[in-house]
């Protein structure tokens, strides 16, 4: 959907963020301006893949259909989808994504690990918008 | 500390779906403060307006609007645009003109006519937009990240549905009593339980819906109210503006993801917290001084956030704080007698001014059955979209 926000393919799959050289923050969605640590001086704004697995920080779900500019077709039913906010401990930052489909709030719980995985975010006749998923770390695929 | 400014007038627009454009809720809410402050529109020196983005360019130029709308008269004009925070942001200019000495009077407006449903962001293709992506890439809703605070709070505190539930039964048992609110019947818990869930945990009637309303306040140095003869005014004594500290870690609205602090500590203090605390530190006071409290209740389980980040109880207790009666109607810190946004709604350019209409009516003893008896010090608190602080502490 974004240039530059992930990259790989299964599990070579990763969230691209960018690290300052100089005080070793990581920014995702990536900084590729300054740092904004105001703390620091200013480096170099390298690009990073994230760690793949994380621990959920929270989650919820969305039961009604968000509205434009999220995609989706008004003549199918609503299908709702789980959110999490994943918790990355080497970079100490927290990240949302929605769950990969037939995950449902009953499935997860805060604390519990999980993984990025690819998904797709929609698709039409010429494009597939592709984008991230969390999924329970270990289930099958 | 800062030197105070007097609350002549305060005024509304009562919130609803009223189907009007907000121009006209603004002029209605302006013209009840100047009725109530006693003053005539011609002898404001400046007007200042927070801007509504619904309102299509006359909402972001909400300072000429109101005042084309009042009738040109020549006055100082200042439009201000902050999110939730802009009725404070619009405040905060009024004071600051009025204790640099650049106006005497200043009448603040701010009026939204808000759409059915989810707030969305304005059209348009903008990868570069932080709130235009948390929509396009994720469907993330307000209440999305309502609901992971509430259900972070359910694991990390042990707060529960029926905790939830409660404050919404508490903020509509006063809100049935205030002639402005949107919502005006009593809740009970068992409606809440039954009501559709928007974002698990939280329900429909765990969530503040989209309204429209208006809300205005006339302003004035200390010296001016004295030459009106109002001895003993309505004293706004600070208004916290601030932003978070880097870096923010907790994830919040409009954002994907939260600062890393793999390069900086956090401050430790969260950004709410850190909002209430520099209006303390302004006005020279803490949490044990309010009398009461109006804070931005977009959901239930934010309520209860605010209880702590205001210090009036310690970090996770503040349900307990809620089931003691606290914070209820005689308990030592009534919070949202207005009845809150459970009770009226967002309109987002109004609703900081809101809050400080009701606590102008509480602290001069004119709130009828919602009256905070003998209330003394209050302070409203709210937050604003893309890091802006929100808080006014009052005083009589
Ligand atoms: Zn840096």
């Amino acid at each position: 959907m974004v240039a530059g926000w992930f990259t790989g393919e299964g599990d070579g799959f990763r969230l691209l963020g960018t690290r300052c050289a100089a005080c070793r923050s990581v920014f995702f969605p990536r900084e590729d301006t300054y740092c904004r640590n105001p703390g620091c001086s200013g480096g170099d704004l390298e690009e990073v893949p994230l760690s793949r697995r994380g621990r959920v920080w929270s989650y919820t779900d969305s039961r009604y259909r968000p509205p434009s500019p999220y995609v989706t077709d008004p003549e199918l039913p609503w299908e709702p989808y789980a959110l999490i906010a994943v918790e990355l401990e080497s970079e100490r930052i927290v990240v949302l994504g929605q769950a990969v489909p037939g995950i449902t709030v009953a499935d997860l719980t805060v604390g519990m690990e999980v993984e990025v995985v690819p998904g797709v975010l929609d698709e039409d006749t010429g494009t597939t918008w592709t984008t991230w998923w969390w999924r329970p770390a270990g289930v099958a695929r | 500390m800062t030197a105070d400014v007097a609350v002549l007038g305060a005024g509304m627009h009562p919130w609803g779906k009223w189907g009007r454009g907000f121009v006209e809720y603004g002029v209605q809410a302006a013209r009840a403060a100047l009725a109530d402050a006693e003053v005539d529109w011609p002898e404001i020196g400046s007007i200042v307006g927070a801007d509504t983005v619904r309102g299509g360019y006359p909402g972001y130029v909400a300072g000429a609007t109101f005042a084309k709308a009042l009738g040109w008269q020549g006055a100082k004009v200042t439009s201000v645009y902050a999110a939730c925070a802009s009725g404070a942001q619009a405040i905060d200019t009024a004071r600051a003109q009025i204790l640099a000495g650049m106006a005497d009077v200043v009448l603040v407006v701010g009026a939204d006519a808000a759409p059915k449903g989810f707030f969305r962001p304005v059209g348009g293709d903008r990868q570069d937009d932080p709130d235009w992506l948390r929509f396009r890439v994720l469907g993330a809703t307000n209440p999305a990240y309502f609901g992971l605070y509430a259900r972070r709070r359910m694991a990390v505190h042990g707060d529960t549905l029926e905790d939830f539930a409660q404050v919404k039964v508490k903020n509509a048992a006063v809100g049935a009593l205030n002639p402005n609110a949107r919502y005006r019947k009593r809740v009970t818990a068992e409606e809440v339980a039954a009501s559709a869930v928007v974002c698990d945990p939280l329900r429909l009637l765990d969530i503040c819906a989209t309204s429209d309303g208006g809300a205005a306040l006339v302003l004035s140095s200390m010296e001016f109210a004295r030459r009106r003869g109002v001895a003993d005014p309505v004293r706004i004594r600070a208004v916290s503006t601030v932003t978070p500290r880097y870096p923010h870690t907790v994830l919040d609205l409009p954002d994907i993801a939260t600062d890393s602090a793999a390069g900086a500590e956090p401050a430790g203090e969260p950004f709410r917290a850190s909002i209430a605390r520099a209006a303390y530190e302004e006005a020279g006071i803490g949490p044990e001084d309010l009398s009461l409290a109006e804070v931005y209740d977009l959901s239930t389980a934010l309520e209860l956030q605010w209880y702590e980040d205001l210090g009036l109880c310690g970090g996770g207790e503040a349900a307990k704080l809620l089931r003691e009666g606290a914070t209820s109607p005689g308990g030592r810190i009534p919070v949202n007698m207005s009845g809150g946004l459970a009770s009226f709604g967002e309109a987002v350019p109004a609703q900081a001014i809101a809050q400080v209409c009701e606590v102008t009516r509480q602290l001069r003893g004119q709130a009828g059955d919602r009256q905070v008896v003998g209330a003394r010090v209050a302070l409203t608190a709210n937050q604003g979209l893309f890091g802006h602080g929100s808080a006014v502490v009052a005083v009589r």
